[in-house]
């Protein structure tokens, strides 16, 4: 957290210098060449904030993508590209999924067109700050989404809430990003740490019993740290203890050291926390070292493509929740409606890091069809209007006192290889999680949005 | 107690797999005193395409020539292309040069293998778990100590027992007097770069089985490379066995205290050397 604030301090000063020079030279050229907007502008009071009025006038609608095409999460980030391209596709082909999610969706937005305009954010806050940057000012965006860390999201939706433009993350698992570090113009559509473990802590004491002893592998930052403490908190509550807790830097690649600390414990029950990559290594690892024979293993927030990455042989027995899993097609039509689509376009399954990319333009879409326009203060009035989406996850809306997501998630255990049914059957659903049972107690995270303008 | 011997131990074996990852880096700085930042690109080279041949294959052996074969094509390709034209420039040049390759490798890997992780199992004999004391400890990274001592002894041999060694070092002194003896430096210099690279790409394919394969994976093992290679001395081989171990050590036996300061520390001590001994542990003053 601590080095959080330091990245941010450091980010803030060059970024605010250029967006004033930036926003200046805009304002000057808005002046000249478009007087027209400038006296409507005047008439209804509004002045010009982020891309507004220049991104509502063109042919069609930008949004600008930060996805993390390189670096620890790269797989995830190529995930989001694919969701984002067919929420795109749907909204500009008028697809009839879109009246099953919401009646406010309507071919295009507000009549126009989408257009993607993308960057790689490379998994690092400085370089997702320069591409959202880019993207407001010199391509118009009137909408800026994607992450995976939670360090990258924060940066983000602190750089849009200046620009005053609405941020929404892909994944971003960190209790701060709608906590003490939420935004006026940030949204978390997706699950987080605090929901996740508040769910996954009473199934695996169901399922593994109480009075277990936890070790926990996290990683050095904002996500892994929160996690860790969430779980800490729910699991203690269902009679586990805490035996110990490694925390090793994001991109660790050998856990030889930790998971022989672990060893030398009675720990019954390894919490993994790592995330992508680095939680394919820490289990690998872990068999190596024979801790898979003796400890069961939980995690708490599991990414995308972890079941390959490992295998379903060290996957079998494993508990954990993921944002969307293909099978709750059983429970829910409309994630029927949305595997199909996904495989009909790009091969394989949806996980969810697609699933929240799609859903981001979704919840975007409808709020300004809602709004009747493009000003970003009646955009973000109008996604916190309560509005409720039915996407492939059940019923979606956003809280408005915080701007995290209402959204349902599934607690999996991992099938043994002979039970799978086809080679994308990694995991049995034990309880699709309701999101409002699950949520913070508003206040709990310390969130306090700022202005509107 | 037996946590500092199991830590103990642990640094040991993590030492000398980095000092064979860090080989591939001595061998080209040490000799040609090019910086090769693409190291760690070759590295992943070689594990992936390890991966593939030992899946074509089922043989790791086979897997360990292939990957090192790949990354070794790789190296001469990249010497005949670009590197010859560096040797003379300014270390910012190669650096610079270099790390630009390697970004071209990793997005090709990327490109060609996507960016989920891949998982290499041990061979057969590398499989199950030894129990030394109460320690549980895989065979296969007890494997590596013997597969890194013999490599490491073979490349220190080719390299400084041979008159190959021998020729590429006089070169660097003076490459114009040594093509006036009438010996083919040039082609000597693209041998070394390409035993660089294939060192590199060898140490790809024994580190496959440890850890899951990623195309970003290189870049933290050129960090810890460097880091091996500044505290033993740079182009000493017995200086890089020395820094891996004592690298390795240092991130076992801080993570035994608190994990959280093991990579802080691996950084103190590389700064200690450069304030104390510049040229490093095991490094001659003065050389290139």
């Amino acid at each position: 957290m601590k080095d959080n604030k330091t990245l941010g301090h450091a980010l803030q000063t060059p970024v605010k210098r250029r967006s004033v020079l930036k926003a200046g030279a805009a304002g000057v050229a808005g002046g000249l060449l478009m007087p027209g907007a400038a006296r409507v502008a005047l008439a209804d009071d509004k002045k010009p904030l982020g891309a507004w009025p220049a991104g509502a006038e063109g042919d069609s609608i930008v949004l600008g993508l930060t996805v993390d095409l390189t670096g620890p999460y790269s797989a995830q980030g190529a995930a989001q590209q694919r969701g984002y391209e067919l929420a795109v596709e749907h909204i500009n082909n008028g697809d009839p999924i879109l009246k099953e999610i919401s009646p406010d969706l309507k071919k295009g937005v507000l009549g126009k067109p989408l257009k993607i305009v993308s960057a790689d954010a490379e998994t690092k806050p400085n370089t997702g700050v320069q591409s959202a940057t880019r993207f407001i000012h010199d391509d118009k965006a009137m909408m800026i989404s994607g992450s995976t860390s939670s360090a990258v999201a924060i940066a983000l939706e602190k750089v849009c809430n200046r620009e005053h433009t609405p941020y929404f993350t892909a994944i971003s698992g960190s209790n701060e990003t709608t906590g003490v570090d939420c935004q006026r113009y940030g949204f978390r559509p997706c699950y987080f740490a605090y929901m996740a473990c508040k769910a996954v802590a009473p199934v695996a004491a169901k399922e593994l019993g109480k009075n277990r002893k936890a070790a926990y592998l996290t990683p050095d930052y904002t996500y892994g740290h929160t996690t860790t403490q969430s779980m800490k908190e729910f699991t203690e509550k269902e009679g586990w203890t805490t035996v110990t807790n490694q925390v090793h830097p994001l991109g660790a690649k050998d856990y030889s050291s930790y998971l022989i600390n672990i060893a030398n414990t009675d720990a019954d029950v390894l919490v993994c926390v790592a995330y992508g990559a680095d939680a394919a290594n820490a289990i690998k690892q872990a068999k190596q070292f024979g801790l898979l024979d003796k400890m069961k293993v939980v995690v708490p927030y599991s990414s995308a493509y972890i079941e390959e990455e490992v295998g379903a042989d060290l996957m079998a027995g494993v508990i954990l929740a993921q944002g969307f899993w293909w099978t709750m097609q059983d429970k829910y039509p409309q994630a029927k409606h949305f595997v199909e689509a996904y495989q009909k376009k790009f091969k394989g399954m949806p996980r969810d890091s697609s699933f929240y990319a799609y859903l981001a333009v979704m919840v975007w879409a409808a709020a300004v069809e809602r709004a009747g326009g493009l000003y970003p203060p009646d955009v973000i009035k109008s996604l916190e209007s309560g509005a409720v989406l039915n996407l492939a996850t059940g019923p979606f809306s956003i809280r408005p006192e915080d701007h995290q997501g209402i959204v349902n998630f599934p607690v999996m255990r991992g099938k043994k290889k002979a039970d799978m049914k086809n080679p994308d059957d990694y995991y049995e659903i034990i309880q699709i999680v309701e999101g409002k049972d699950v949520l913070p107690d508003l206040g709990v995270l310390g969130c306090k949005l700022g202005d509107y303008v | 107690m037996s946590l500092f011997f199991s830590q103990l131990f642990n640094g040991l074996t993590t030492g000398l797999l980095l000092a064979l990852i860090s080989t591939g880096l001595t061998i080209i700085y040490g000799t040609l005193g090019v910086i090769n930042f693409a190291h760690g690109a070759l590295f992943v080279v070689g594990g992936y395409a390890g991966y593939t041949v030992y899946g074509l294959t089922d043989s790791f052996v086979l897997a360990l020539a292939g990957g090192s074969a790949v990354a070794l094509a790789c190296g001469l390709v990249m010497e005949r292309g670009l590197m010859r034209k560096f040797y003379s420039r300014p270390p910012e040049d190669q650096i610079l040069v270099t790390f630009g390759l390697s970004i071209i490798l990793i997005e090709i890997i990327r490109g060609i293998y996507g960016g989920v992780s891949l998982s290499v199992s041990p061979p057969e004999w590398g499989m199950g778990i030894a129990r030394i004391g109460s320690l549980i400890y895989p065979m296969y990274r007890l494997e590596t100590l013997a597969i890194a001592a013999v490599t490491l002894l073979v490349l220190y041999f080719i390299l400084y027992r041979t008159s190959l060694g021998l020729v590429v070092r006089a070169g660097i002194e003076d490459a114009q007097m040594v093509d006036a003896l009438g010996i083919n430096i040039k082609r000597a210099f693209l041998v070394v770069f390409g035993l660089g690279a294939m060192a590199a790409g060898f140490a790809g394919v024994v580190n496959s089985p440890i850890v899951a394969l990623t195309p970003d994976m290189g870049f933290r093992y050129l960090v810890e490379s460097f880091v091996v290679v500044v505290i033993g001395g740079v182009g000493s081989f017995p200086g890089a066995i020395v820094g891996g171990i004592i690298a390795g050590e240092i991130l076992s036996l801080t993570a035994m205290v608190n994990p959280q300061y093991s990579d802080v520390m691996l950084f103190v001590a590389m700064a200690l050397v450069l304030v104390f001994r510049p040229q490093g542990l095991m490094g001659q003053e003065g050389r290139e």
